[in-house]
């Protein structure tokens, strides 16, 4: 008998009691529902969950920490069978079954609360286990202080950080720069400037680009800009010939977070209180010179944390990079050239064939947990930024 | 001098420079919007251009003889017999059904009889085969198909290939392009509504033109179900939990931080955690729905957790207490009034979230949903359990195409970024009506 068979007899025993109990129950008196504590379909609910919850905290526990072997199957369908008794034996008219199956429910409100930690504690544990088993193979000074990448699968593979970091960064830094000026300037003008109308149309427009997949943003990276920045702007300039290139993974995924940049500034511009501009025009300033003088200041810690959590995402990004900045491990400054960054090394060293006790198969999860922690303190320190604003002005 | 009267009316020096800051600063800010725009449009027309080809495809249309000699030597129509005969074995009943058309229709050509057969996709003696196979009687007779051309020959039809191009290229020639362009003249070679690309599987490297998306679409549904029976139910639990139940303490507030935290951590890391709990700890199958789909829904929990806790925020507390005034408990005030209030919002954030999902690429590659599938999976089959068939999923079968070699393969990632986006709108439009129709203003 397989588990999920098992699993599915549970539900269907923990449903037939949904249906017994309540009889069972008006049965001891004498369909008089009057004299039971609670409602009969509480005492229905009560042996439903009785039932189930168990059976289903075996089944989840036993299969994840190998409980029991192959007879799992059977304990289940066993600590259901007991539960079932146990809940016909509780059933007693005085049995206060509603306080029972709110607690129950209680409990399965906790659990599923418990998911978003048990997701971190995976999160880090299994990066941090691999990550372990690599380092032990591979010296860490020389993971995160090497200038060479060039892994080999035949051994002897060096597995330096750094020309995949400066690949990032630099994408990051190109993207920002796009993104940044452009998503601030289009929020002060979309919550400053504009019409209702042209707000009504402009904003969704941009916030389309916002539920864009990034598939698409490096397809698009692929067949038109790559190829766009090759033919007018790096072979003419010399400056390279290669379609992929930080530029063009770096503009394509600044077109990606102007939404993100522009959305974020919004809210955080609207939060200055109307008062501090109304001072500024009572003074005579003119509304361009209110803007830089007295909003955007107001607004600039939270400006500066919306910066920092594009950053964050600039710095996880994958499909873009993947598509558009190339292969090649390299530390140079020239924006035409293709770099590659953290995520596409990730991706090409778990795509494909992967041998879990190799160096070069490990060296994913040192890269992966890298960029968690990089992304997470960029969010702390955002969000940290970000609230503390907040308060100001509430 | 300086003291010269002046009107009010005339802008002075300062003034002037003042005002034209002011409307500098403003074009900036309409400038950005338009570049915002501007970028927009590219990319839809970039996408569009490219892929709206994808939906139509240039068939051959000719007259197949099939013979009982070369199908069924025995003549008993037993099918484990017949099926001894290979594809290859259908090859030369296509081009004597090809060669046949063109004297009929009174073309001449210089291509040998090898080069004119290349026109015909390497595809299409598998379509001949499985009907034949389908369909034993039909062997003796002949039977009119429509078959795919080559790709190149279907890139002719839809400027990909030149003239020019051809001369350089060993899959194809010019005079095989004339040829083609004879034969559509002639009726015998048609461009139609290509169906194959939404339901036929994947192809190999050689046939861009047979190439179609069904096995992805399959793949994709299949996680979206998973990822809708796991996240919702997960999500809203915790959502009233947190919102409803917790007590305000440190527990609460690390899982509050830690929602926020995941709903940023990159895509990527999932993939990771995918592959290191689900697959090579818990051991399920690699490049199945499920695992596809548990990644997913752990992706899209702190989106449904943000968007539902907003929305039950925003059922006022009158009517809780209106609920416990009467009796109720806490648990049912919640349950039979806050939440179906609630419901709307829900929804839509649910179905925001699953549009998230359903174009997510990079958590994908790392489980392996890369693999080359040409089977449609099946929900259910006991070797594999519950969606555990190898599958592969939208947005990862446009990355794959644009890994492969035959330029005819970025038209049809194009054309399947058109229909992923065509679902992302749909999903969309449906959350924003939701929202029109039943959001409450208390």
């Amino acid at each position: 008998m397989s588990l999920s068979m098992s699993v599915l007899l549970a539900i269907i025993v923990s449903l037939a009691a949904y249906f017994v109990a309540p009889r069972y129950v008006l049965g001891l008196v004498d369909g008089d529902r009057r004299k039971l504590a609670s409602l009969p379909k509480q005492f229905g609910l009560s042996a439903a969950l009785t039932v189930l919850l168990p059976a289903l905290a075996v089944a989840g526990v036993g299969s994840v920490i190998g409980m029991f072997g192959i007879g799992l199957p059977y304990v289940v369908i066993a600590v259901a069978m007991l539960a079932l008794l146990y809940s016909i034996v509780q059933s007693r008219p005085d049995f206060i079954a509603r306080n029972r199956a709110e607690r129950l429910i209680g409990f399965v409100l906790i659990a599923a609360s418990g998911v978003a930690i048990l997701t971190t504690i995976g999160i880090v544990f299994s990066m941090l286990f691999e990550a372990s088993n690599f380092f032990r193979d591979y010296h860490w000074s020389d993971f995160f202080f090497s200038t060479e990448w060039s892994p080999n699968f035949r051994g002897n593979s060096a597995l330096g950080i750094i020309p995949l970091l400066w690949g990032t960064l630099y994408i990051s830094f190109i993207a920002l720069v796009f993104a940044v000026p452009i998503g601030l300037f289009a929020a002060i003008y979309l919550s400053e400037y504009a019409s209702p109308r042209m707000r009504s149309v402009a904003k969704p427009a941009i916030e389309i680009l916002a539920g864009i997949p990034t598939i698409v943003y490096g397809l698009f990276a692929l067949i038109t800009v790559g190829p766009f920045l090759r033919d007018y702007f790096a072979s003419p300039m010399g400056l390279g010939d290669s379609a992929s290139s930080v530029m063009t993974a770096g503009l394509v995924m600044g077109v990606m977070l102007i939404p993100f940049v522009s959305s974020l500034s919004d809210d955080i511009i609207n939060a200055v209180p109307q008062a501090m501009r109304d001072g500024s025009f009572g003074l005579g300033a003119t509304k361009s010179e209110t803007i830089r003088q007295v909003v955007i200041p107001a607004a600039l810690p939270g400006i500066v944390g919306a910066v920092l959590l594009a950053a964050s995402r600039a710095i996880g990004e994958t499909m873009i990079v993947v598509l558009g900045a190339g292969a090649a491990a390299r530390l140079s400054l020239n924006p035409f050239e293709a770099m590659t960054t953290v995520t596409v090394k990730i991706v090409s060293q778990l795509t494909g064939d992967t041998d879990f006790a190799s160096p070069e198969t490990l060296v994913a999860f040192a890269l992966g947990l890298t960029l968690f922690f990089i992304t997470l303190s960029l969010n702390v320190i955002a969000l940290v930024i970000v609230r503390k604003y907040r308060e100001q002005y509430e | 001098m300086s003291d010269a009267p002046k009107s009010l009316l005339a802008v002075d020096v300062r003034t002037k420079k003042r005002n034209a800051a002011e409307a500098r600063f403003k074009a900036y800010g309409l400038g950005a919007i338009i570049v915002a725009v501007l970028a927009l449009a590219i990319l839809i027309t970039s996408v569009f251009g490219t892929g709206l080809s994808a939906f139509r495809q240039t068939f051959i249309t000719i007259e197949v003889p099939l013979p009982e000699a070369k199908l069924d030597k025995s003549g008993v129509r037993d099918l484990s017999v017949m099926k001894k005969v290979t594809t290859i074995g259908y090859k030369p009943l296509l081009r004597n059904g090809l060669l046949a058309a063109i004297d009929e229709a009174g073309i001449t050509t210089d291509l040998s009889k090898k080069d004119i057969a290349k026109l015909i996709s390497k595809e299409a003696p598998a379509t001949v085969r499985n009907f034949v196979l389908a369909n034993p009687d039909a062997i003796g007779g002949s039977m009119v198909f429509d078959l795919l051309a080559n790709g190149r020959i279907d890139g002719f039809f839809k400027d990909r290939v030149t003239m020019e191009s051809a001369a350089l290229d060993d899959n194809t020639s010019p005079e095989a392009l004339k040829l083609a362009r004879d034969l559509k003249e002639a009726g015998i070679i048609q461009t139609k509504l290509n169906w194959g690309f939404l339901f036929a599987p994947d192809a190999s490297d050689q046939r861009p033109e047979a190439a179609g998306l069904g096995v992805a679409i399959l793949g994709s549904l299949y996680m979206m179900i998973v990822v809708l029976v796991l996240a919702l139910p997960i999500g809203v639990a915790a959502s009233v939990y947190l919102e409803e139940f917790a007590p305000r303490n440190r527990l609460t507030d690390i899982i509050e931080v830690n929602i926020s935290n995941l709903a940023a951590v990159p895509s990527i890391v999932y993939g990771i955690l995918g592959l290191a709990i689900f697959i090579n700890f818990m051991e399920f199958n690699q490049s199945s729905p499920l695992v596809g789909g548990l990644v997913l829904a752990l992706m899209t929990l702190p989106t449904i957790i943000i968007s539902t806790r907003a929305s039950l925020k925003s059922v006022p507390p009158s009517i809780r207490d209106a609920a416990l005034g009467i009796g109720a408990s806490k648990m049912q005030s919640v349950f039979h009034h806050v939440l179906p209030l609630a419901a709307p919002g829900i929804l839509t954030g649910t179905i925001i979230g699953l549009a998230q999902a359903l174009g997510e690429t990079a958590p994908l590659l790392l489980i392996g949903m890369v693999a080359f599938v040409r089977e449609y999976p099946a929900a259910y089959t006991p070797d594999a359990g519950l969606f555990g068939e190898a599958s592969t999923a939208l947005p990862v079968q446009i990355f794959n195409w644009t890994q492969r070699a035959d330029p005819g393969f970025v038209e049809r990632a194009s054309g399947a970024i058109i229909v992923l986006l065509v679902f992302l709108l749909v999903m969309n439009t449906i959350a924003i009506i939701l929202r029109r129709k039943f959001e409450r203003r208390w």
